[in-house]
């Protein structure tokens, strides 16, 4: 990952997918309408919160493995990511969901599950900021994150499937189904995707080294 | 191992019967929240719809149960538990604090429904799958509940912590066991709840694997 390459993709694919979602051509459907471009802002958060909340369990279960400090500080910050991309898809899906459904929260189950597995995550950071001990600290906030993660799953990949929703592919389909999306929006779905997946990856890794290099200094000082 | 369990198992019980105090006050606290959803119900009783009663049922259920699985950890001093590690595998505790939870979940649950029958009246039609459910939920709290006051008890400010906590957790639980209430409150019969039953004990082996496998690495410390 010290190489370049996928820096410059993340920032070639996301230029694209901007440019395309607001000028490429769209299907027209009643009420959506052009507001149908939302969902290459939207989407994409959603579908780059999840890998990042999975690869910081992924870090969390390696620390609990190893104990190596580096292990927390990996999954401190994926889920930081994790989180604020969560915020950006809500406060996305809210503007959206203004001009669509008329109110900005309707309490869709998809809206309520992704309330809910964003207090996970700032519970996480609450229970992070409760212990005072290093070590301690690393050790029980990688335990809560895995017990999130799994905790979290039947909230969003389950429950929305049980219950009817305004959202696409609800009440037993699958999330997301061949027939809903024309196939030119694909061609900017997708790159959107990866895009914010790579960006995702790539802020959070700035902060990483970041941190590693700042406490690097205060031990230095000390 | 199995007999370390059945100890600490019987420890626990032994306990709970010797200071009946403690397990009196979840009591007292579950009939003295059903009794104020009385009195203020009782002012005009036919205001009280089948949903409100599902609604205050499992919120007061809910409070009662993290109440009560906090003490698991919580309440114990720190030199008993420098004993138990000594003496019993991490897997023996989470196992024997989970089942005596569930116990005591079930009981103070099924004690709920009594109440609130005596009280509030009952708009269930199935009572037998919703007595299902409500073990089924209430095994699942105990599961969830147990590693978290885990957790709430090494954090300063537990008693406040293991609230933030649980509450996001148990949530899929808890949406669950409301929407298979309902069911059984229009009285669709056990085909209808099936979904719902079969969801809620997934997630009930999930919760108490992960509980059981991530115990150890709080334990340790």
């Amino acid at each position: 990952m010290k190489k370049n390459w996928w820096k410059i993709l993340s920032i070639v694919l996301l230029t694209y997918a901007v440019l395309g979602g607001l000028l490429l051509e769209v299907p027209r459907l009643n009420i959506v309408n052009e507001t149908i471009r939302a969902l290459y802002f939207h989407v994409p958060m959603w579908f780059a919160m999840v890998p990042m909340f999975a690869i910081s369990m992924v870090y969390a279960i390696l620390y609990l493995r190893k104990l190596s400090h580096h292990s927390d500080i990996y999954s401190v910050e994926f889920a930081n990511m994790g989180l604020v991309l969560g915020i950006l898809g809500i406060i996305t899906g809210m503007i959206w969901a203004n001009y669509t459904w008329g109110t900005p929260w309707h309490g869709d189950p998809k809206q309520n599950g992704a309330a809910i597995s964003l207090l996970v995550y700032s519970a996480y950071f609450v229970l992070r900021g409760s212990v005072q001990n290093d070590e301690q600290r690393a050790r029980l906030s990688a335990v809560y994150n895995i017990f999130a993660f799994v905790a979290m799953v039947p909230l969003i990949f389950i429950i929305p499937r049980m219950t009817s929703s305004m959202h696409p592919g609800s009440g037993g389909n699958p999330g997301f189904n061949m027939y809903d999306l024309d196939s030119k929006m694909r061609m900017v779905f997708y790159p959107a995707v990866v895009g914010w997946n790579l960006l995702s990856v790539w802020i959070a890794t700035v902060r990483i080294r970041l941190r590693i290099a700042s406490e690097k200094l205060a031990d230095q000082n000390l | 191992m199995n007999s370390t369990l059945l100890t600490l198992l019987r420890k626990e019980f032994q306990i709970e019967i010797r200071n009946g105090s403690a397990l009196a006050g979840l009591a007292l606290y579950l009939v003295s929240t059903i009794f104020i959803c009385y009195l203020v119900f009782w002012i005009n009783s036919n205001q009280l719809t089948p949903l409100t009663w599902s609604a205050l049922y499992w919120i007061i259920l809910m409070f009662t149960l993290i109440s009560t699985a906090a003490k698991s950890f919580i309440g114990e001093k720190k030199g008993i538990f420098i004993y138990y590690y000594s003496i019993a595998s991490p897997h023996a505790i989470i196992l024997a604090k989970i089942i005596y939870n569930s116990f005591l979940a079930i009981a103070l649950s099924l004690m709920g429904l009594l109440l609130f029958t005596l009280f509030l009246g009952n708009p269930i039609y199935d009572l037998d799958v919703f007595a299902l459910i409500v073990l089924l939920a209430s095994f699942g709290f105990a599961a969830s509940l147990s590693l978290l006051s885990a957790i709430a008890s090494k954090a300063d400010h537990g008693a406040v912590l293991m609230a933030v906590l649980s509450f996001p957790v148990i949530i899929s639980i808890l949406f669950i066991a409301i929407r298979a209430t309902k069911n059984c409150i229009d009285g669709l019969g056990f085909s209808a709840c099936q979904d719902e039953i079969i969801t809620l004990a997934a997630i009930n082996c999930l919760i108490a694997a992960v509980s059981y496998l991530l115990f150890p690495y709080i334990w340790r410390s």
